[in-house]
C-alpha cells in the first residue's frame, strides 16, 4: 500500500467516528499583525491531534479563540456541533464543561490548596454529577489518575514543576471532559518529567476516553502522542498528516520542525 | 517619555476604560450567581490586613493633633476647647482621609498585585475556562469588601484617634476620660458625622475600584504587575483628594458647614 492509500484509508477511519471539534476559515489578527489566516482544523473522538508551530504562529490565539477566552475576528469554531461564536454566557460556560484546558503555566491557583484548586471547577458544575454534597470522591478520583493523592492539602508553591503540571491535568479532569487542550504540556520541564508527563497524558486519554489536541514544539512529545498532526505556518494550515509522513517530508520548512 | 499631547490623551483613554470597567462592576454586581462566601472572606482578610495598621495610624494621629494644637490653644487661654476641636477634625476630615491614604497603601496596591499576578500567570483565564466568571468572583467581590470595611475601618480608627488625644490631655492637663468624652460628644453634630461617615463608603469604593482596574487590566509580564500595584496607590490616592473635595462641596451645600 502506497503512502497516498494510507492517509485516504486512515482520513476514512477517522470520518466514521464523531467530530468534536471543528474549526472553518479562522481569522484573527492584532492591528496590522494578521495572527491566523483561514485556519481550519478537524477534532474526531478519541483522536490526538498535535499542533506545532514556531514561537509567533498563532498557536496560542487559536487555543484561546478555541475556548471563547478571545474573539476571532472570522470564521466557525464549533464545539461538538454548537458554534460557541454565537452561544451566551451560559451556555458557553456549559460547553466548556466538556474542555479540559491544560496551561502552559499550570495556571494553578497560589492562594489556594490543591484540594481547593480541584474543586474550584466543581462550584459551578456540580450539577454535571447529579446532587453531590461531598466533592472528596471526585478531587481524590483526579488526583488519583494523576498519582498525587497525597498531596491534596498541600499548596502549589509546595510542589515541584512536574507535580504541578500533573495537578493542572487533574484539574483539567475533575469534570471529566471529552476534548482536552493541551498548551504545551512539556515546556520548561526536565526531559525525564516531560516523558513522564507525555505517559500520563497517554494513561489519561485512555482511563477517561478523550479526544486530545496538543500545541507543542516538542518533537519527542508529537512522536509519542501523536495520531495525526497540523504544522502551522503563518496563522494558516501548512501540512497535515502523521507523525511519520511530515518527518519524511522532503520540503524545507516541514524539515525544519524536526531537525 | 510621552508628549504632553498623548500624555493628555492617554489620561483620558485610562478615565473611559476605569468609566467602562465601573459600569462593568453595577451591571454584575446585582446579577446571579452572587459569591456570598467569597465576599465574607475579602472582607475578613481586607479588615484584618489593616485593623492593626488603622489603629496605629489613628493612635498617632491623635496624640500629635493634640501635642501640636496644645501649646496654640494654651496661648489663647482655650485648653478647654481641645476636645471639641480635636474631635471635629477628627471625625470631619483628618480620620477619614488619613486612614483612607493608608487604606490605600495597604489594599489598592496589594489588590493591584494579586490580580496582576493572576492575570500574568493566566489564572484569570483558567477561572474563565472552568466557567465561573472571574469579573465577578476576584472584582466584585473585593471592590463590595473595600467599599464595606472601610467605614468601619475609619469609626475605628477615629475612636483610637480621640483615645489617643485623650491620653495626651489626661497627661498634659488630668482631665478624666468622661469629661473628655462628655465634650466630644457635646461638640459632634450629626452634620459632622454622616456626611464623613457616607464619604468613606465611596473612598473605599473608590479604593477596589482602580486596585482592581489596574490588576485585572496588568499586562507586560512580571514589570506590570509591579506597575499594577504602585499606579493603583498613585490613582487611587489622588482619586480619594477629588472625592473629597466633592465630598464637602456637597456637604457645604445640604448641611452649611
Amino acid at each position: 500500500m502506497n503512502q497516498t492509500e494510507n492517509i485516504l484509508e486512515s482520513s476514512k477511519e477517522l470520518q466514521d467516528r464523531k467530530l468534536m471539534l471543528e474549526i472553518v476559515d479562522l481569522r484573527k489578527s492584532f492591528g496590522d499583525n494578521h495572527v491566523l489566516n483561514g485556519f481550519n482544523l478537524e477534532l474526531y473522538e478519541g483522536e490526538n491531534l498535535v499542533i506545532m508551530g514556531k514561537s509567533g504562529s498563532g498557536k496560542s490565539v487559536m487555543i484561546k479563540c478555541l475556548v471563547g477566552l478571545m474573539p476571532a475576528d472570522s470564521g466557525t469554531i464549533k464545539v461538538m456541533g454548537k458554534d460557541i461564536t454565537k452561544l451566551n454566557r451560559v451556555e458557553l460556560d456549559d460547553t466548556r464543561t466538556d474542555i479540559g484546558f491544560l496551561f502552559q503555566g499550570n495556571a494553578l491557583y497560589d492562594s489556594m490548596t490543591v484540594r481547593e484548586n480541584l474543586e474550584f471547577p466543581l462550584r459551578r458544575h456540580k450539577a454535571k454529577f447529579g446532587i453531590i454534597e461531598d466533592t472528596t470522591p471526585l478531587v481524590m478520583e483526579a488526583l488519583e489518575s494523576v498519582g498525587l493523592a497525597h498531596t491534596i492539602n498541600l499548596m502549589p508553591s509546595e510542589l515541584s514543576g512536574g507535580m504541578q503540571k500533573r495537578i493542572a491535568l487533574a484539574r483539567a479532569l475533575i469534570l471529566k471532559p471529552k476534548i482536552i487542550l493541551y498548551d504545551e504540556p512539556t515546556s520548561g520541564l526536565d526531559p525525564i518529567t516531560s516523558k513522564e508527563i507525555i505517559e500520563l497524558m497517554r494513561r489519561v486519554q485512555k482511563q477517561y476516553k478523550t479526544s486530545s489536541l496538543i500545541i507543542t514544539h516538542d518533537v519527542d512529545c508529537a512522536r509519542v502522542v501523536s495520531e495525526r498532526m497540523i504544522l502551522l505556518v503563518d496563522g494558516t494550515n501548512y501540512a497535515e498528516g502523521t507523525f511519520a509522513e511530515l518527518a519524511s517530508s522532503e520540503e524545507e520548512q516541514v524539515k525544519a520542525f524536526f531537525k | 517619555m510621552q508628549k504632553p499631547k498623548n500624555a493628555f490623551k492617554s489620561f483620558f483613554i485610562e478615565v473611559g476604560e476605569l468609566s467602562y470597567f465601573a459600569g462593568r462592576f453595577f451591571k454584575e454586581v446585582f446579577s446571579r450567581p452572587f459569591e456570598f462566601r467569597e465576599l465574607l472572606r475579602q472582607c475578613y482578610n481586607i479588615g484584618n490586613k489593616s485593623i492593626l495598621l488603622v489603629g496605629v495610624t489613628g493612635f498617632i494621629i491623635g496624640l500629635v493633633l493634640t501635642l501640636q494644637t496644645r501649646p496654640t490653644l494654651e496661648e489663647f487661654g482655650a485648653v478647654s476647647w481641645m476636645p471639641s476641636m480635636v474631635s471635629i477634625s477628627i471625625i470631619r476630615e483628618i480620620g477619614p482621609v488619613i486612614i483612607a491614604l493608608t487604606f490605600a497603601g495597604r489594599i489598592a496596591s496589594g489588590i493591584g498585585a494579586e490580580l496582576g499576578s493572576m492575570k500574568v500567570t493566566e489564572q484569570i483565564d483558567a477561572m474563565e475556562v472552568s466557567g465561573t466568571n472571574p469579573f465577578k468572583f476576584l472584582v466584585v467581590t473585593r471592590i463590595l469588601a473595600a467599599t464595606l470595611m472601610l467605614p468601619i475601618l475609619v469609626i475605628f480608627g477615629d475612636a483610637v484617634a480621640l483615645y489617643g488625644s485623650y491620653i495626651i490631655e489626661n497627661t498634659k492637663g488630668d482631665v478624666s476620660f468622661v469629661l473628655y468624652f462628655n465634650k466630644v460628644f457635646k461638640a459632634l453634630e450629626f452634620s459632622d458625622i454622616f456626611p464623613a461617615t457616607i464619604k468613606t463608603f465611596f473612598f473605599g469604593f473608590a479604593i477596589g475600584l482602580v486596585g482592581c482596574f489596574k490588576g485585572y487590566t496588568c499586562n507586560k509580564g512580571t514589570v506590570g504587575v509591579g506597575m499594577a500595584a504602585n499606579s493603583a496607590v498613585v490613582y487611587a490616592s489622588m482619586l480619594l483628594f477629588v472625592l473629597d473635595f466633592i465630598a464637602v462641596f456637597v456637604t457645604d451645600i445640604f448641611f452649611e458647614i
